[in-house]
């Protein structure tokens, strides 16, 4: 049952990371991904490794997926060649690179003498528990112990780098060359002292401008809002 | 399963991830197709963390998630303003690092 659920699962990753490859359209790249991180998961899960799983699942192919997919409708997915400027070589290229890569590893794996090689992997016995004392294998308990333990220093370097590249993308995406119109706001000392509109007929009436039309007049252009006050002052 | 067809499997998306990033040319495809490679880094973490029953391979696949998040970041940052400078969106086009 395993081995089925392996091999159904390893073929849709290997085709969806295909298809994120060979997909012309960026948009449809990003659900292929999606498809792969999926089967991912499952992989994991086929693993015991059931917090990553859920973690691959709900920050990966949710969270992290869905910024891509704001980017993409944002910037415009266009359709673009897929290969180099013009030259075939190097696509064909890139393709003889990527398949001599894939021998190596798979000789510099299977070439070396790990003893759970042709294994299942070590005994974690039928509940997960290897020992009696240890938290079962892959659970949350176990990950948050072994974070809060023996991997306190990685955690917290690793939450640090997390607030320094949301302040980064801050940084790098923000709108450059100051405000725009219609974003220019002035703060006077005296629209603390004053209150925007004190209720009178006038207001009313429309001679004298309260909060809504000094707001309407006074803040899309300064000329407009030079003229209200001239009337104001009669 | 044994553990080498995970291993195996894992090198087989490490490498179409690479080939992706030589071939493509538009930047947010180059992410994602990084988005493979780490991806397949975690599946060899996760299954020498089943080789060895502890889980420590298990954190160490946690923090390279946390790492791909923070590229996604910046990477999507840089993209951002790219498209606000009015530069194409091509890896080609970008030779120059001056701003």
């Amino acid at each position: 049952m395993a081995e089925v659920l392996f091999f159904l699962v390893a073929a849709g990753a290997l085709a969806g990371a295909i298809g994120t490859v060979s997909v012309p359209n960026p948009f449809y790249s990003v659900l292929a991904l999606v498809c792969h991180l999926l089967c991912l998961a499952l992989l994991f899960l086929l693993l015991r490794a059931e917090f990553v799983a859920a973690a691959q699942v709900v920050v990966y192919a949710g969270a992290v997926m869905v910024l891509y997919m704001f980017v993409v409708a944002y910037v415009g997915g266009s359709e673009m060649p897929v290969g180099p400027q013009g030259s075939r070589s190097m696509r064909l290229g890139s393709i003889v690179f990527a398949a001599v890569l894939f021998v190596e590893l798979a000789i510099a794996i299977l070439g070396t003498g790990l003893k759970a090689l042709g294994t299942e992997g070590a005994g974690i016995g039928a509940d997960g528990v290897a020992r009696a004392g240890d938290s079962p294998y892959g659970t949350p308990e176990q990950i948050g112990e072994l974070l809060l333990t023996k991997f306190l220093l990685p955690f917290e370097i690793a939450s640090f780098l997390l607030l320094i590249a949301a302040v980064g993308a801050v940084t790098l995406a923000r709108r450059r060359g100051g405000l725009h119109d219609g974003e220019e706001q002035r703060i006077t000392p005296l629209d603390f002292v004053r209150p925007r509109s004190t209720g009178t007929m006038a207001e009313a009436v429309g001679t004298r401008p309260n909060a809504t039309t000094r707001e309407r007049a006074g803040l899309t252009s300064g000329a407009a809002s030079g003229g209200t006050t001239e009337t104001e002052d009669r | 399963m044994a553990i080498e067809w995970y291993l195996v499997v894992s090198a087989l998306i490490f490498s179409i991830g690479a080939g992706g990033v030589l071939t493509r040319r538009n930047p947010l495809v180059v992410l994602l197709c990084l988005e493979l490679m780490l991806n397949a880094a975690n599946l060899a973490l996760i299954a020498f963390s089943r080789m060895h029953g502890n889980g420590d391979g298990q954190i160490f696949a946690v923090i390279v998630m946390v790492v791909a998040a923070c590229e996604v970041c910046i990477g999507l940052g840089v993209i951002v303003a790219m498209y606000r400078r009015r530069l194409p969106i091509d890896v080609d086009e970008l030779r120059e690092l001056q701003g």
